[in-house]
């Protein structure tokens, strides 16, 4: 069984693609100006990679020439010890107020289409 | 004009994934998913859990890989059925793939069904495929920083195997560091020390999977 396919952007973009022209079919539009993404930091992609295999799938569909907005939202962790809650350092998990253990929040996860722009 | 969505992207996997599950769940089969970087021991680990098991379960093997049947051809050896997915460059299986391999296995009920995911610390961690359990393999040689690296793949692990522990009088690998990392990401996954080399915590490992339920 052999599936062809290459990086996992690839595979998102299809998917974030699909989602547009359905909703923009949906809405009544012909075009689509603008999608509006929100990506966690901790969500494994590459908003380049992404905007590259856009601009080639895109061709010829109503999402052709639309400007992708990557709205990228940091990881939080959260003291275990005194509950600060903290953007994720480059090195560890510790709390930089009191040096205990982080813990993982919602807040970097995020991997949604918020809106579209459509004509 | 804007239309709201608010729609996640990865919407369609998620939707065959729990067809997946309900699958899975309706027969009772055990799916494990194992995740790890190149290297690090999966299709040994599952060459030695079939071992273990011996005929105390039944069981089936999915093999993930860009290229090659190298894997497919050890377990095929052991008389176990499984089917290789080559991904043909592809970083991770996705749920689609899982269903389609599935669908030809024939899979009796109470099964284990191991998946071996790409090897990549990476990809494999976005994609549901309806697995139970999620068992992430990190090895001594790759080092202790693993879980500060690849956070998401150690925080959704339901069991971490840190496997290739007969090397480590040869390696700086400083444990204390590696269950930190571990901890402050999952405070519940099973950490099982094992190594595949000599035999040793493979009959653990083998038992924590038996005597799970799903």
């Amino acid at each position: 069984m052999v599936v062809n396919y290459y990086m996992h952007e690839y595979a998102v973009t299809q998917s974030m693609l699909n989602i547009a022209l359905e909703e923009a079919k949906r809405a009544g539009a012909s075009k689509i100006l603008e999608i509006r993404l929100v990506i966690g930091d901790l969500s494994t992609i590459l908003d380049d990679s992404v905007q590259m295999y856009f601009d080639i799938m895109s061709e010829g569909t109503p999402a052709q020439g639309a400007k992708l907005v990557f709205n990228r939202v940091k990881a939080q962790f959260r003291c275990r010890e005194c509950g600060e809650v903290f953007i994720k350092p480059p090195k560890g998990f510790d709390c930089p107020r009191c040096g205990g253990l982080g813990m993982p929040t919602e807040k970097g996860k995020e991997f949604y289409i918020e809106s579209l722009e459509v004509d | 004009m804007e239309v709201k969505i608010m729609k996640n992207i990865m919407h369609a996997n998620e939707k065959l994934a729990g067809e997946n599950r309900d699958y899975f769940q309706k027969k009772g089969i055990k799916a494990v998913n194992i995740m790890a970087s190149p290297g690090s021991g999966k299709t040994s680990t599952i060459l030695k859990l079939i071992e273990a098991f011996g005929d105390r379960a039944s069981v089936a093997v999915v093999e993930g890989d860009i290229a090659s049947s190298i894997d497919a051809e050890k377990i095929d050896s052991l008389g176990k059925p499984v089917i290789q997915i080559n991904t043909g460059g592809g970083c991770h299986l996705d749920a689609n793939m899982i269903k389609v391999a599935v669908d030809s296995l024939n899979l009796s009920d109470g099964a284990i069904l191991f998946i071996e995911n790409v090897g990549n610390l990476v990809c494999p961690s976005s994609f549901d495929l309806g697995e139970g359990i999620k068992m992430v393999i990190a090895s001594v040689p790759e080092g202790h920083d693993k879980p500060y690296k690849y956070t998401s793949m150690f925080e959704l692990a339901d069991i971490i195997v840190l496997n290739k522990t007969d090397l480590m009088p040869y390696i700086d690998f400083d444990r204390e560091s590696f269950y930190k990392g571990v901890r402050a990401l999952n405070e519940k996954s099973e950490i099982i020390e094992v190594s595949c080399k000599t035999g040793e915590g493979v009959d653990k490992l083998a038992q924590w999977l038996l005597q799970l339920s799903v």
